[in-house]
């Protein structure tokens, strides 16, 4: 069963061309890699399927549903989440604020019921509140609710971005670099995050340059190089594709 | 033998520290001529050689001595150490939030007959820019959009009542929510394209819309009798009694900033407010955790402007009188100016910007002329030292372009 | 008729490329909107009518009118560079990592801080400028205009030749580079605060020349113009994109004639208000301007 379909998605910058008709499928409830070198389009991909850009051509349907030229905010109401490889917090929010905030489209109430505070705005505030607070603790950030998230040290940022997105309820959750700037210890607590929130039903598609790194975690993997998708397949299958070889072996000896 | 050589280290090392003492002291004394020079030069032109060899003598002197000043500390410590800078919330004063804050209350209640007519005049108006500064913090301060027009939005409230009460005869109170509605649509009107500009493009669109409507109301002499201005605005009536004294109108400017407070605290600790702030924060992520990022704009705008429609309405009726010179640039400089001395984000912080910018002037006569120089070189300093105003958190101001 | 008003939104939409450029090379640099950009103008008109006034109390400027000018104008653009660097140094310098919108703010309040300065000194009502020249009409394809009006038009388009000149210049090399990006230009030996040091004083000095020419063509001029006359030049840069040297240059002149034409078909009373309507217009429309780049938020 695929959740998630692309088809000859392509982006250009002017004479850029980020990516030329990329297309995968994505299986529900697994976890899916994306990797290749600096540069390969990576990010531009899971920005064409967030709706941040919009793809040059081709098409995301996901559900059964065209999204390619939806508003970001719409593709995370139909169940797309996503981190950033530049940490984007709300740095003078709290912790805590952050996840609920990541509940907005979840929670429906209007201007007039924030300010009544009837009965049914405080029970739906306190669920938010509990929510928030289990996805914390998912990622073990439940100490530290109510610090600024600004002041968070740099690998518990990054936990409290997948503790948002998974905060909005998403089918899918997109992590782009989820381990980027981190030691070898807290890169390991990551991968064991990752699969808790596979755990939880979730489908995750991962951005990663270190090939090392995915191939225990992932079932499926896309190779991207100069925006072109080189190499698909389970881990053993890229691993021995020459073009991925090249790819990697090829550019690092040149350096 | 090894006693000697330490001394002998000891006193080079001395001397060492001694000659970098110097001649620190020199570069000291040369930057202070130089700067003191510069200075005196800029203000040749416009002052005189007598005034610019003042200003040279008081720099050269005076910024040696600021200088080691300094070194105990830079400006922004020494600024926190003013007991007006610390940086505190209302959380630092638990008294106020607990029982402390119906005596707080019921002293603002008994003030009018305690105060001249004088000091109560200035309340009043005090308490119409609180109105004005908690409806720009909304916009300015939650969500992070610039906005160098407001005095646009209180032009629109106040001319509202003007017109409605001198033309068709309609009373304050069925006006003041038409003045408000009408001063929201208006927010709307602008926003809609204006708020897919960047920061600093916005802040220039509603500057732009500020002056358009300034110049209109000036020269639309058949509706808004032009600079002239609309007076003989009647005032508040009930069951027939006009409620045109001072006492009334404290009350009722009284009564509308508490009610402000409450609501725009519960909206901002909602679903609306929380995503005010993380467009304020950071506008991608804000979006793709689901809010629509342009729509809640809308509401801020619209949102913050009610409040200036309410503002208005209220300063039409107290002045009697509304004409185009109340609702410059400058105005809504000083409205802005409010919000950045309170706190960016605060809405103690407004309240009170707004307090501190009217009751200065009038605390300190003397200085009157030089409200307006003192309101620049303020918000220079401020921006330079203390980005967070007096009551803001600890990082200040995060409008983001 | 039409080719009368040409000419006036002429005069005027050079003065106006003129204040514009700086703004532009300004924003080109550092994204900042210079708000307290026409007041740099409107001391220049004051500081000329002073100038212009020391030399005629000398008696120069009977003796010899051309040598007094271009003293006056000498100075002026001497003094006002030194303001423009000294505003940037104490204004900006400390700000350029702030958030964004903070040096604006700053901006903001130097403009307030030097048009106050300068009521408080000079007084709050209009100063005359105290020469009068280049009165004489000029006949010209059927146009009547003023020497003083051909004069501005011709400096403003010598002015504008100087800095597309300049910036083929190492210097102004350099300062399209830094333009570019801050930080490669600083790899490659730029020193990036110089460059925007002479961005401002060159801005500044610019600004200094329009204020004159203004001053002399209405012969009055008071502590308030440079507010309006700011926003003009501004919209003028967003007109012609901004950022763009070229731009200015176009949206200057474009302006002008918007301004003259409007004021002579629709309504005098509204001339102040076609600027920002045309701001508005190009904003909502095409934020880049006319001859501005495209450039999309990296993510």
């Amino acid at each position: 069963m695929f959740v998630l379909e692309a088809r000859e998605l392509t982006k250009h910058f002017g004479g850029l061309k980020a990516l030329e008709a990329v297309s995968f499928k994505v299986k529900e409830g697994a976890i899916h890699s994306i990797i290749g070198p600096n540069g390969a389009g990576k990010t531009t991909l899971f920005n064409c399927l967030t709706g941040v850009t919009r793809p040059t051509r081709g098409s995301i349907h996901f559900s059964g549903q065209e999204i390619s030229r939806l508003q970001p905010h719409e593709v995370a109401e139909l169940g797309i989440a996503r981190t950033f490889q530049n940490i984007r917090l709300f740095p003078e929010m709290t912790v805590m604020e952050n996840v609920m905030v990541a509940q907005h489209t979840r929670t429906k109430y209007g201007l007039l019921s924030a300010v009544l505070r009837g009965s049914s705005f405080m029970s739906k505030e306190r669920a938010v509140r509990e929510k928030g607070f289990e996805y914390l603790e998912l990622m073990g950030l439940e100490d530290h609710a109510e610090a600024l998230a600004g002041n968070l040290p740099y690998g518990s940022q990054r936990r409290l971005e997948i503790a948002r997105a998974l905060a909005t309820e998403p089918k899918i959750i997109l992590l782009d670099e989820p381990t980027a700037g981190m030691n070898p210890m807290e890169t390991l607590e990551v991968m064991d995050l990752i699969r808790k929130v596979k755990g939880l039903g979730k489908t995750v598609i991962l951005i990663e340059h270190d090939m090392k790194l995915v191939m225990g975690i992932s079932e499926w993997i896309l190779v991207l190089d100069h925006g072109v998708g080189i190499a698909e397949g389970s881990p053993e299958e890229v691993r021995n594709d020459p073009l991925v070889i090249e790819a990697y072996l090829g550019r690092e000896t040149t350096h | 033998m090894k006693g000697v050589v330490q001394d002998q280290a000891r006193s080079s090392r001395k001397s060492i520290a001694q000659r970098a003492r110097e001649s620190a002291g020199r570069s000291v004394m040369l930057r202070s001529f130089f700067i003191a020079a510069w200075a005196a030069l800029l203000f040749l032109p416009f002052h005189g050689i007598r005034s610019a060899l003042v200003l040279f003598a008081g720099i050269f002197a005076g910024l040696p001595v600021m200088q080691s000043a300094m070194r105990l500390g830079g400006p922004g410590e020494w600024m926190q150490r003013l007991p007006g800078f610390r940086a505190f919330t209302l959380r630092s004063f638990p008294f106020l939030r607990t029982s402390a804050l119906p005596v707080f209350l019921l002293a603002l209640f008994v003030l009018p007959f305690t105060l001249k007519d004088y000091y109560l005049d200035v309340l009043v108006m005090s308490g119409i820019y609180m109105l004005l500064a908690l409806g720009l913090n909304v916009i300015v301060g939650f969500t992070g959009l610039l906005n160098l027009g407001f005095a646009a939005f209180y032009a629109i409230g106040a001319y509202t009542y003007a017109l409605l009460n001198t033309k068709f005869g309609l009373g304050f109170w069925p006006s003041l929510p038409l003045s408000a509605v009408a001063a929201t649509l208006s927010g709307l009107l602008l926003a809609v394209p204006a708020l897919r500009l960047r920061g600093d493009y916005l802040a220039i669109v509603t500057l732009g819309f500020g002056e358009i409507l300034r110049i209109v109301l000036n020269n639309w002499d058949s509706l808004t009798n032009g600079p002239n201005g609309i007076s003989g605005i009647a005032p508040p009536f009930l069951f027939g009694i006009s409620l045109g004294s001072l006492n009334f109108y404290y009350y009722l400017v009284l009564g509308l900033v508490l009610l402000s407070v409450l609501i725009i605290r519960r909206v901002k600790s909602s679903r609306v407010g929380r995503a005010w702030i993380a467009i304020r924060e950071n506008e991608i992520a804000a979006s793709s955790v689901g809010v629509n990022v342009t729509r809640y704009k809308l509401y801020a705008f619209a949102f913050g402007t009610f409040w200036a429609g309410i503002a208005g309405a209220l300063f039409a009726a107290k002045m009697r009188f509304v004409s185009p010179e109340s609702f410059t640039f400058m105005e809504s400089v000083f409205i802005l100016s409010m919000v950045i001395l309170g706190g960016i984000g605060n809405i103690y912080g407004a309240l009170a910007g707004a307090f501190i910018l009217v009751l200065l002037p009038e605390a300190l006569r003397d200085v009157q002329m030089y409200r307006m120089l003192l309101l620049g070189a303020g918000l220079v300093l401020l921006m330079i030292f203390r980005p967070q105003g007096i009551l803001g958190g600890r990082k200040g101001v995060r409008i983001r372009g | 008729m039409l080719l009368q008003q040409l000419i006036n939104g002429l005069t005027l939409g050079g003065v106006y490329a003129i204040i514009a450029l700086g703004y532009t090379m300004v924003y080109g640099i550092l994204e900042l909107i210079n708000f307290a950009h026409g007041e740099i103008y409107m001391l220049g008109a004051y500081l000329g009518i002073i100038f212009l006034g020391i030399f005629t109390s000398l008696g120069l400027t009977a003796a010899n009118f051309p040598l007094a000018l271009l003293l006056t104008v000498l100075m002026t653009v001497l003094f006002c560079s030194a303001y423009g660097f000294t505003m940037e140094k104490v204004a900006y310098k400390p700000l350029r990592n702030a958030p964004r919108l903070s040096p604006l703010i700053s901006a903001i309040g130097v403009s307030i801080f030097l048009q106050n300065y300068v009521m408080l000194t000079q007084g709050a009502t209009d100063k005359v400028f105290p020469y009068r020249y280049g009165e004489t009409h000029i006949r010209f394809l059927s146009v009547d205009l003023t020497a003083l009006q051909a004069a501005i038009i011709i400096t403003s388009a010598l002015l504008m030749t100087g800095l597309h000149l300049f910036q083929k210049t190492r210097m102004g090399k350099a300062m399209r580079a830094t333009a570019q990006d801050k930080t490669m230009a600083a790899l490659v030996g730029i020193n990036v605060d110089t460059i925007i040091s002479m961005t401002f004083i060159i801005g500044a000095g610019l600004a200094a020349v329009a204020g004159i020419m203004v001053a002399s063509y209405y012969g009055i001029v008071n502590y308030s113009i440079g507010y309006m006359a700011g926003i003009k030049a501004f919209t003028a840069a967003v007109l012609g994109g901004i950022g763009s040297i070229p731009g200015a240059m176009l949206g200057g002149i474009l302006l002008g004639l918007i301004e003259s034409i409007g004021a002579a078909y629709i309504s005098s009373e509204y001339k102040d208000v076609y600027a920002f309507i045309v701001l508005l217009i190009i904003l909502l429309i095409r934020p880049s301007g006319i001859l501005g780049g495209y450039s999309e938020e990296k993510v």
